[in-house]
C-alpha cells in the first residue's frame, strides 16, 4: 500500500486521533500552566521552597516517559488506564520548564526596576501584576513553548495505556512493520509540534512589548 | 508637633547580621532644604536613604517623617509621599514615558485629565519635549532617562525627595546642565531633599547642608561655606581629593 492509499483508508481514524492528541496535550498544558505559573511566582516570594519544588520537578523529568506511564496505571484517583493517566504524566513533565521559566523570568527583572517600583509605593501585588509578570512574560512563554513541544512528542507514548492519540498509528506500524503507518502517526505529530511552537511564538512576540 | 521637620533621624543604627551599616545617625532635613550626604562607597549613605522610605527598618533609634515614626506609617502610604530617584533610574522598560511618569498619580486614583495635565507639566519642568511621551525608555538618551526619572519622582507632588547619585551616570556636560536645572526647579518647588553623592563638587553646588559619612557614621555636618573653611582633618582630606 502506498502512503496515499493508507491516508485514504485511515482518514476518519486519523482525524479522531489528531483530535485526541490535541485534546491530551491541550488539557495537560492548561492544567500544568495553572499549577506551574503560580508555583513559580510563589518561589520568588518564598525562596526557601525553591530547593524542594525544583528538586521535585527535576526528579520527575528524569523518569523515562514509558516508566512514568507504567507507574501511573496502578495509582488510585490520578492513574488507571486511559487519558487521565496520560494527562497526569504530561502535566508532570511540563511542570519543570514552566516553573523554572516563571521563576527565572521574574528573578531576572532588573533589580533597579523592582526597587523603583517598591519605593514608589506599589504593593507586592501591583509590582507582580504591572511590572514583574509583563517583563517576565517572554520567558514564561518560552517555557510554555518548550513544554508544549515536548508534550506533543511524549503524548505519542500515551497509546500504550489506552489514551489514544497519534501514537496509535506509530505502535501499530511498529508491530506490523509498516513504515507508512508509522509515518501516519509521526508526521501529524511533528506538524502539531511545529504548529504549537509557531503559534505560541507569535503570542510570545506580542507580549514582548505589552 | 508642628515644629517637627519633614525628616528627622535620631540615633539610628542599622545592622544586618554582624555588620553595622549605619551607626548612631542623627540629622534633620528641613522644609525646602537640600541636605547632601557625601562619603566613600560603603559609608552608609544609601542605607541612610533607604531607612527613610521604609525600604529598611532601623535596628535602633527612630526615623520620623512628617511627625510620624516610619514604623508607624503604612509603608505604601509613606512611599507615595516620598519621591525616589536612583542612579540606575529604574524606569519601567515596558511602559511609555507617559505611563512611567504618571504611575504614582494613577495608583493614587487621580482622574485621567488631571494625570495627563500633570504629566505634561512635569515634562516641561524637567526640560523634555512633548514628543518623548509616547516613547519607551530604551529609545531615550541617558540624560533624558534621568530627567524622566526625576519627573516620575515628582509626579504626585511629594513633599520629600530622596536622590541616590541621580546624576552619577551622566556625562559631565549633561550633568552640569541637569544640576543647574535641579537648582532652578528646587527654587520654585521647595522640596525637602536628601541627596546622596560621592561627587563633592555636586554636593557643594546643590546642598544647603553637607554631611560627611564614614563607616556608617556622620562625622561632620555643616553648610558648604563651613565645609570649604573647616580645619577638621577629615574635611581637608576630603577636600584634597577634589584637586
Amino acid at each position: 500500500m502506498t502512503f496515499s492509499e493508507i491516508l485514504n483508508q485511515y482518514q476518519p481514524q486519523l482525524i479522531a486521533r489528531i483530535g485526541e492528541h490535541f485534546w491530551l496535550v491541550g488539557v495537560a498544558m492548561l492544567i500544568a500552566a495553572s499549577i506551574a505559573i503560580p508555583t513559580g511566582i510563589l518561589l520568588t516570594r518564598r525562596p526557601n521552597m525553591q530547593r524542594w519544588v525544583l528538586g521535585f520537578t527535576n526528579t520527575v523529568q528524569t523518569i523515562p516517559s514509558l516508566a512514568l506511564f507504567g507507574f501511573l496505571i496502578p495509582m488510585p484517583f490520578i492513574g488507571g488506564i486511559g487519558p487521565r493517566s496520560a494527562i497526569v504524566a504530561l502535566v508532570l513533565y511540563a511542570l519543570l520548564p514552566m516553573v523554572r521559566n516563571t521563576y527565572t523570568g521574574i528573578k531576572q527583572v532588573d533589580p533597579a526596576v523592582r526597587e523603583a517600583a517598591l519605593a514608589m509605593g506599589m504593593t507586592d501585588r501591583q509590582i507582580l501584576r504591572m511590572v514583574e509578570l509583563p517583563l517576565a512574560a517572554p520567558t514564561i512563554m518560552a517555557g510554555l513553548r518548550v513544554a508544549t513541544v515536548t508534550a506533543v512528542g511524549v503524548a505519542t507514548v500515551a497509546t500504550l495505556i489506552g489514551a489514544g492519540g497519534l501514537g496509535d498509528f506509530i505502535y501499530r506500524g511498529l508491530q506490523t512493520v509498516n513504515s507508512n503507518l508509522i509515518l501516519l502517526g509521526a508526521v501529524p505529530a511533528a506538524l502539531m509540534a511545529l504548529g504549537a511552537d509557531f503559534g505560541l511564538g507569535l503570542i510570545e512576540k506580542r507580549l514582548v512589548r505589552g | 508637633m508642628p515644629s517637627d521637620p519633614p525628616i528627622r533621624l535620631s540615633d539610628v543604627t542599622y545592622e544586618v547580621g554582624s555588620a553595622t551599616l549605619v551607626r548612631d545617625l542623627s540629622f534633620e532635613v528641613g522644609v525646602a532644604e537640600t541636605v547632601v550626604l557625601v562619603g566613600r562607597s560603603g559609608s552608609g549613605k544609601t542605607t541612610a536613604l533607604r531607612l527613610i522610605n521604609h525600604l529598611l527598618m532601623p535596628t535602633r533609634g527612630e526615623v520620623v517623617v512628617k511627625g510620624r515614626r516610619t514604623t508607624d506609617w503604612d509603608p505604601i502610604q509613606l512611599r507615595r509621599r516620598i519621591g525616589y530617584v536612583i542612579q540606575e533610574v529604574g524606569l519601567f522598560p515596558h511602559f511609555t514615558v507617559a505611563r512611567n511618569i504618571s504611575l504614582v498619580p494613577t495608583l493614587e486614583g487621580w482622574a485621567a485629565e488631571r494625570v495627563e495635565a500633570r504629566t505634561k507639566e512635569l515634562l516641561d519642568k524637567v526640560g523634555l519635549p512633548a514628543e518623548v511621551l509616547s516613547r519607551y525608555p530604551d529609545q531615550l538618551s541617558g540624560g533624558q532617562r534621568q530627567r524622566v526619572g526625576v519627573a516620575r519622582a515628582l509626579a504626585a507632588d511629594p513633599p520629600i525627595l530622596l536622590m541616590d547619585e541621580p546624576f552619577g551616570a551622566l556625562d559631565p556636560i549633561t550633568r552640569a546642565d541637569i544640576q543647574r536645572e535641579f537648582l532652578a526647579v528646587q527654587e520654585t518647588l521647595g522640596k525637602s531633599i536628601l541627596f546622596v553623592t560621592h561627587d563633592l563638587r555636586e554636593a557643594l553646588l546643590l546642598g544647603n547642608h553637607i554631611g560627611l559619612m564614614d563607616q556608617g557614621r556622620l562625622i561632620w555636618m555643616g553648610t558648604p561655606d563651613e565645609f570649604r573653611e573647616s580645619p577638621d582633618p577629615h574635611i581637608s582630606d576630603f577636600r584634597e581629593s577634589l584637586a
